[in-house]
């Protein structure tokens, strides 16, 4: 089996065939997509702003990780449990599609950088230029990640 | 009044013509309209959940909106800005989209949620800006707020959805409620 038809298998499960055959199935799981994204960006920007020495200045950049941390995992389940359905409903057209293939790509660097690296570095109140270099670099990551998002809609 | 007269001009200026017809400037502000979602709309959900009482509990509401709220208005140049020319490279379609009129209605509606916490909600702010869970009316402009833009960002993705456009066959009221502009039959 290769992995085009793979993917093609993976289209004609349950799920993809349901969100297919529905008018209105595709538009409505892509909408909580979206606010799922608006949630995601507020939950990692408290956290890069802070970083970069805006936002919460004030405040101990441990302190500021622990309050966006659950909404940030709230946004990741949203984006998960949205985007997969999504993903199952046109799996043939994501595989030819170049912008799919950047975001599965960035979406683990951003997942991985996130939980591994900025969040028990920033616990440990880096020193001001380290911040800053987490902060632009988790900005960085996910704007990959949602901008190749956002562009396989208009690719392929 | 109608407005169509102008948003037909508006569709036959040159810049119009040339935005709706590009291959790459649409798409472009376009992604810019919905990245520009993390910043404002992110911003806007995470000074309404301090509001509501169910996060950042330890900083003072004056605190989040003092440091948070200018990168709102940051988001709101970049969704205005790039909102405008997505309306002026589709003028008639958008302006007859049942969805782009929900969310214009629900656009007065935030401002005047804004208004209403900004005149008669934080009026006593001092009492309870430092409460982890601030009283019910500031609550219920919060909730108010997230569902707002909640309802804004899902119209928003819907007017690109043609379902109930002027030209395919529609019901009275959705051709009322679009101002499709129906010819008639002689």
């Amino acid at each position: 089996m290769t992995w085009v038809e793979r993917f093609d298998a993976l289209e004609r499960g349950p799920v993809g065939m349901a969100i297919r055959e529905s008018l209105w199935l595709f538009p409505a799981i892509e909408a909580v997509h979206l606010l799922g994204l608006a949630l995601l960006g507020g939950a990692v920007l408290m956290v890069d702003l802070r970083l970069l020495g805006m936002g919460l200045r004030g405040r101990a950049l441990n302190l500021v990780v622990a309050d966006a941390r659950p909404w940030l995992l709230i946004a990741i389940g949203v984006m998960l449990a949205t985007g997969i359905p999504l993903f199952l409903s046109e799996a043939v057209k994501c595989f030819y599609n170049f912008s799919f293939w950047v975001k599965m790509i960035a979406l683990p660097i951003a997942l991985v950088f996130t939980f591994a690296v900025k969040h028990p570095l920033a616990r440990r109140n880096p020193p001001r230029a380290a911040a800053a270099l987490l902060g632009v670099a988790s900005i960085g990551v996910w704007f990959t990640v949602a901008a190749a998002g956002r562009w396989i809609g208009f690719s392929g | 009044m109608s407005l169509l007269p102008f948003c037909e001009w508006l569709a036959s200026t040159q810049w119009s013509i040339a935005l709706h017809e590009s291959l790459y400037a649409y798409p472009l502000i376009e992604s810019s309209h919905v990245l520009g979602l993390l910043l404002f709309a992110g911003t806007i959900a995470m000074v309404d959940l301090r509001l509501l009482g169910v996060a950042f509990k330890a900083v003072p509401v004056s605190e989040m909106n003092a440091r948070i709220l200018p990168w709102t208005i940051v988001g709101a140049v970049v969704m205005i800005g790039t909102g405008i020319l997505l309306f002026y490279a589709i003028p008639v379609r958008t302006y007859q989209s049942v969805w782009f009129r929900a969310k214009v209605i629900f656009l007065i509606a935030a401002a005047v949620n804004v208004w209403i916490f900004h005149k008669r909600v934080s009026r006593n702010r001092e009492r309870w800006d430092a409460a982890p869970k601030p009283p019910l009316n500031a609550r219920v402009t919060a909730a108010t707020s997230l569902a707002l833009w909640a309802g804004i960002i899902v119209f928003g993705r819907m007017i690109a959805y043609n379902w109930f456009d002027c030209y395919r066959p529609q019901s009275n009221f959705v051709q009322w409620l679009a101002g499709c502009v129906v010819e008639a039959s002689a």
